[in-house]
């Protein structure tokens, strides 16, 4: 009995209500019990996090351990995760917080980890560049239009469009707030039903994918 | 002196990065890899930071706050997903943190977003100006393109011409997306190029 | 003819050449550019304007390292904004990865205003579990934040004796990178009619128009160059004007490959059309 699904669901149901009620009648005893909800959650969310380094951390031992053709490069990952993790500890020591200034861990952080990630994400600029030129096309009326208002905001939201004309930046402000904000609240109303649907058939136990 | 080397590292590593461009090399491996195991063990020492030490630990054990174990208990199960035995124990976890963002979503989804966004679309259309003529546009937006979306199955009459209105409003909106993705892009780009010319190389001034 | 098909078919690594180029030239040679405000950023500088004196303030990290160039200048001008009109950030961050550059930005502007942390301002770090935090802070924020980011007693500092909810607050920013922007909305704006600005990479920009016309945010500041405008508001323009003529020569350019792209495009087509005519 204690595996099967009739207790997660049971769970659900029960904040889930938890949650709706005391929104409505915010007194004793449902906001305290709300209170202390909202805080368990919040403390339950943080472990989530170490589920996503095992599973990495494991993937990459196991690789390393049957010597696969790219071990070298989880033996980097692996060493570059226990150094951090050292040094984290090591400093959390030295000053009660691995993030003060002078720490070698905030260290890690701005001469690692800012240039990686940002570097690699800033590949993407050269990747949409060279989309644009091969796949960008007028296909059509639809395609052209899209087109169209692309290029249109791309010159317009940058400071050569004022000195082309001054009226293109105040077009483009147009198209942002009265077209284009139309289409994206009609999407964003329609996500946002679909949500509380989804939301209200998790509560009743009616959506249970989630246990699978 | 540690900056320098600080900032002769992170130059480095961008070119290993970049030198993706020209083809997949093992120095862009070895600077992904690098990237994915230094921000896990940066995640770990994060969770005790700001998470183990000040929400569990130090009330526990300054403030006598027992009952923090069952938070606890419910973190520690989660973690019962290695383990293929006891692996069922992860779902109650699982459950409390679906069903505490169902119930606050039901609410916060009606209140915060569904109603005032209907309330905004219902703008007043008086007087013959450049305003109505907008607030007209708004309506007819947002109506055709829940039109396109949600009677996208057989579309006859007045349907069929609100859905085709709803795509042309549609695309003008993935256009201007499309341009704030480029923007985007290349921000972040020169974001990088600033850094090289700048702290590295020391060309700007 | 076969000019413009061949060059829609040429090696991209030249297309990768020229981007690098034009975002290079310009940072180096710094042709001038003007920046003109657009409303939904003025609208943020005036509602800070207008907060009196001694506000709080909470500024919400949400963004890390891949946003930075878009975010870390309207920080900067942000921060410029609120420690000269005397008002009082109160930090803190929903992307762990992003927490060091919230303090970085802070700290650095505090030093260069003569701010003294704990009386003028605050860090107070990541907390996990997003939404129940932002509902619980309309409850008390020492129910998330016993403590400052230095695990220090969030009692001790002068600043924060009467801070306890949103109702103490003037004003939250929010710096968005995702859509965590979306659940302030919801529940600090929703439910606790907290007044919201944000500032949006340019990516998510677009998607938060409907909530300025709604009055759900109170303005909006769009990638690097809403990040300009605010920098050129507060007198005080630095990279992230720097970086626009870059943008505007790339942008050019990229226009350039598509109507070029095209070109080809419709000449191909032509030519396949009256092959098959014949």
């Amino acid at each position: 009995m204690l595996k099967g699904k009739g207790i997660p669901i049971f769970i659900t149901f029960l904040v889930g209500m938890i949650m709706i009620i005391s929104f409505f009648i915010p007194h004793k005893p449902f906001g305290d019990i709300e209170k202390i909800s909202l805080n368990w959650y919040s403390i339950i969310a943080g472990f989530t996090m170490l589920l996503g380094v095992d599973s990495l951390i494991g993937m990459h031992f196991r690789k390393l351990k049957r010597k696969d053709e790219n071990w070298f490069f989880s033996l980097v990952l692996i060493l570059g995760f226990t150094a951090t993790v050292v040094v984290g500890i090591i400093e959390t020591v030295r000053f009660g917080t691995a993030f003060d200034d002078k720490s070698y861990f905030t260290y890690i952080y701005n001469y690692f980890i800012v240039p990686l990630q940002s570097t690699m994400f800033s590949l993407l600029a050269f990747f949409i560049a060279s989309a644009a030129y091969r796949a960008f096309r007028a296909r059509n009326f639809d395609a052209t239009l899209l087109l169209i208002t692309a290029i249109i905001v791309m010159l317009g939201r940058v400071p050569l469009g004022e000195q082309i004309s001054p009226y293109l930046p105040k077009f483009t402000e147009w198209i942002m707030q009265v077209p284009q904000m139309a289409a994206k609240r009609g999407i964003g109303l329609g996500i946002s039903l679909g949500a509380l649907g989804v939301s209200i058939r998790i509560i009743l136990g009616i959506e249970r994918s989630y246990l699978s | 002196m540690g900056t320098t080397i600080g900032i002769w590292i992170a130059a480095g590593l961008t070119l290993f990065i970049y030198s993706f461009l020209y083809k997949d090399n093992p120095f862009y491996k070895f600077a992904e890899h690098l990237y994915v195991g230094i921000t896990a063990g940066y995640w770990i020492i994060y969770t005790w930071a700001y998470v183990i030490q000040p929400m569990l630990l130090d009330p526990m054990i300054k403030n006598k706050q027992f009952i923090l174990i069952i938070p606890a208990f419910f973190g520690i199960i989660m973690l019962t997903r290695w383990f293929p035995q006891i692996s069922w124990l992860s779902r109650w976890s699982i459950a409390f943190t679906v069903g505490m963002g169902a119930g606050l979503g039901v609410t916060g989804a009606i209140q915060g977003f569904i109603l005032p966004q209907v309330q905004a679309t219902l703008v007043p259309l008086t007087g013959f100006n450049f305003e109505t003529f907008n607030n007209l546009l708004i309506i007819f937006g947002v109506l055709t393109t829940l039109i396109y979306f949600y009677f996208s199955k057989e579309q006859k009459g007045v349907l069929r011409w609100g859905s085709k209105i709803g795509i042309t409003f549609i695309m003008v909106a993935f256009g201007a997306s499309f341009g704030y993705t480029v923007m985007a892009r290349i921000s972040l780009l020169i974001g990088r190029i600033y850094f090289l010319l700048s702290d590295w190389l020391k060309v700007l001034r | 003819m076969n000019f413009f098909i061949k060059l829609s078919k040429i090696d991209r690594r030249f297309i990768y050449l020229f981007i690098a180029l034009v975002v290079v030239l310009p940072l180096i040679f710094k042709p001038k550019f003007p920046v003109v405000v657009s409303k939904p950023v003025q609208d943020v500088y005036d509602y800070i304007e207008k907060l009196p004196e001694g506000s709080n303030v909470l500024i919400s990290i949400d963004y890390d390292a891949a946003s930075m160039p878009e975010q870390q200048p309207f920080l900067e001008a942000l921060l410029r904004q609120l420690f000269k009109n005397k008002l009082k950030p109160i930090l803190i961050v929903q992307w762990q990865l992003g927490a060091p550059l919230g303090t970085m930005g802070l700290e650095k502007i505090a030093k260069e205003m003569g701010a003294v942390y704990g009386v003028d301002y605050i860090n107070l770090g990541y907390r996990p579990g997003y939404v129940a935090q932002m509902v619980g802070i309309g409850k008390e924020i020492r129910d998330y934040f016993k403590v400052d980011y230095k695990n220090i007693l969030l009692d001790s500092f002068p600043m924060m004796k009467n801070v306890h909810n949103y109702n103490d607050i003037a004003l939250l920013v929010g710096l968005e990178a995702g859509s965590t922007y979306l659940a302030w909305i919801e529940y600090a704006g929703g439910r606790f009619k907290q007044k919201i600005a944000l500032a949006l990479n340019a990516v998510s920009a677009p998607d938060a128009y409907y909530f300025y016309q709604s009055g759900q945010i109170v303005g909006l500041v769009g990638g690097m160059k809403g990040a300009a405008e605010y920098e050129v508001l507060v007198d005080k323009p630095d990279l992230a004007v720097a970086g626009m003529a870059s943008q505007s020569y790339s942008h050019l350019v990229i226009i350039l490959f598509i109507v070029l792209g095209n070109i080809a495009y419709f000449i191909e087509k032509g030519m396949k059309n009256k092959e098959g005519g014949k």
